[in-house]
């Protein structure tokens, strides 16, 4: 009879339950399984030491400083946008490089190569999608986060210069996103980035419709503001091979500089901004 | 027997906590959700494409990405050289200069409205009116020509619009071109003169600890800010176009 397992009455278990002795007996069952003893040698002591640790000794987590202000995890205060606004930015990352396996920024191959990849390619279509409404949500977090700045006042010494670098970061998200609006080589793409860059004719003085364009000598509408950016005097094929360098290389590898510089300055001026 | 647990209030916290697990864990989370929020969408939503590009065929309306719809907009109101190249660059060389004109040392850190009216006016001003609302305005009201259609209008590109705009020195009944350009320039001159002027007098006290240069930049931004809402008022109510028409820029 001793060895008869005991059974536990409903009562135990709800008591187990309710003072959570209930997870540390699975965590325990988990942990001491052969299983698992064999394929973590050691386990992990929550202690002051290890906490500053994994954060230090961590290539990806420490751009976090080890220690944070309380107020600091509050959604309500920072609304997460920043973080967020990152997150999308890496999405965009990924699937644009998936993207550019399959994608040919030239005249005659760029629309049918959209088709492709939406009808054809394996996840092309999912692929394409996430990479548009990751730029599109971008767009929208990195204004919310400023806004959140703002409101917080949190420009204010010691932050202003990361508030002018937040500032180019936004130009660069809008830029990123224009440039790769045209693209998909389509009517929406080619005439969004026509009507965009035909404002680069009025520019002052370089620009062939612009206020006293007519004192700049050359200026033409084939070499003018505009057509520095469109590489011709309309939205064509070489306009297209332009956007897709500044798109995939140039304005990444900018706003990437700048963004190490923003999360540097962050920490540097003392974490993120809270009462005094 | 279960005992009283005293409270836990904000003094018995320790002011600054582990970045893990008490940070790196929100991340996580937020991040999942963020990420699992865009697949979804993704699967759901596709990505727009239209037919083939083509150079001779021109869409009515052809519109901008939809973040540039207020600029886009303002173009109504104001020529291609100020709407698409210098509003663009006084907006973001404005923005940058944000931290050097607000020398309000309050409100540092947090949500305050009291201790900096005037900042969180003109900033969510700019923001909601001339930047959120012209682009909704933008992608859902304005229709071929570039004219306004309410949601429930039928987009018809034949629509009839009455072109009566006139110049405001045509208004005051100036007719030729030396004395409109004269009654112009002294109504664009005067506006900035006598703001800078009024806003410099009103707050002259401050002029010391803020500095002359400071002000001056100040009160012209937002002087550039406000002009542009009252010449879509001049335009929408009084059917202005220009205020001061040279023979190099129209403003």
């Amino acid at each position: 009879m001793a060895n008869k397992p005991k059974i536990p009455n409903i009562a135990e278990i709800m008591a187990d339950i309710k003072s959570g002795k209930i997870w540390s007996d699975l965590a325990k069952k988990f942990t001491e399984s052969q299983i698992w003893t064999s394929s973590f040698r050691h386990g992990y002591a929550d202690t002051p030491r290890n906490r500053v640790l994994q954060i230090a000794s961590n290539v990806w987590l420490h751009l976090h400083p080890v220690k944070i202000h309380r107020h600091a995890l509050r959604i309500k205060f920072t609304w997460c946008m920043g973080g967020i606004t990152f997150l999308l930015f890496l999405s965009t990352v990924v699937t644009g490089v998936i993207l550019m396996f399959y994608y040919r920024p030239v005249g005659e191959y760029a629309y049918f190569d959209m088709k492709y990849l939406q009808y054809d390619v394996p996840f092309g279509m999912l692929m394409r999608n996430m990479h548009r409404w990751a730029a599109h949500a971008m767009v929208i977090t990195v204004w919310l986060h400023m806004f959140r700045v703002f409101l917080t006042g949190s420009y204010k010494p010691p932050r202003e210069f990361n508030w002018v670098i937040g500032v180019f970061l936004v130009t660069f998200t809008l830029l990123l996103s224009f440039t790769g609006y045209l693209l998909p080589w389509d009517q929406l793409a080619m005439w969004a980035v026509t009507v965009g860059t035909n404002m680069a004719r009025g520019t002052p003085f370089l620009g062939h419709e612009g206020p006293f364009q007519e004192y700049v000598p050359l200026i033409s509408p084939r070499y003018d503001a505009r057509s520095v950016l469109l590489g011709g005097s309309l939205v064509g094929p070489p306009a297209l091979l332009r956007f897709y360098v500044l798109h995939c290389i140039f304005i990444p590898l900018v706003a990437g500089a700048l963004m190490i510089v923003h999360f540097w300055r962050i920490r540097k001026d003392g974490g993120i901004s809270g009462p005094l | 027997m279960a005992t009283a647990v005293k409270k836990k209030t904000a003094e018995d916290l320790p002011e600054k906590v582990h970045v893990w697990p008490y940070l790196v864990r929100l991340e996580f989370l937020c991040a999942l959700i963020v990420i699992v929020g865009l697949t979804v969408w993704s699967i759901v939503v596709d990505a727009p494409l239209e037919e083939a590009a083509n150079p001779t065929k021109t869409p009515n309306p052809s519109k901008a990405p939809w973040y540039f719809l207020g600029l886009q907009d303002i173009l109504v109101y104001f020529d291609p050289w100020f709407a698409g190249v210098v509003a663009p660059v006084l907006i973001i060389v404005g923005l940058m200069l944000i931290p050097y004109l607000d020398v309000n040392p309050k409100g540092n850190g947090y949500y305050t409205y009291a201790e900096r009216k005037l900042a969180i006016w003109v900033y969510s001003f700019g923001f909601i009116v001339l930047w959120i609302a012209l682009i909704i305005m933008g992608v859902f009201l304005r229709g071929p020509g570039w004219n306004l259609f309410m949601p429930w209008q039928y987009w018809d590109p034949h629509k009839v619009v009455a072109l009566v705009n006139v110049d405001l020195p045509y208004a005051f009944g100036f007719r030729d071109y030396w004395n409109s350009a004269m009654f112009g320039g002294a109504v664009v001159l005067g506006y900035f003169g006598l703001g800078t002027a009024g806003y410099m007098f009103l707050e002259r006290k401050a002029i010391k600890s803020v500095g002359i240069l400071r002000m001056l930049l100040k009160i012209n931004l937002m002087l550039i800010m406000m002009g542009i809402v009252i010449k879509i008022v001049l335009r929408l109510a009084f059917n202005i176009k220009y205020v001061l028409v040279t023979p190099w820029f129209n403003i």
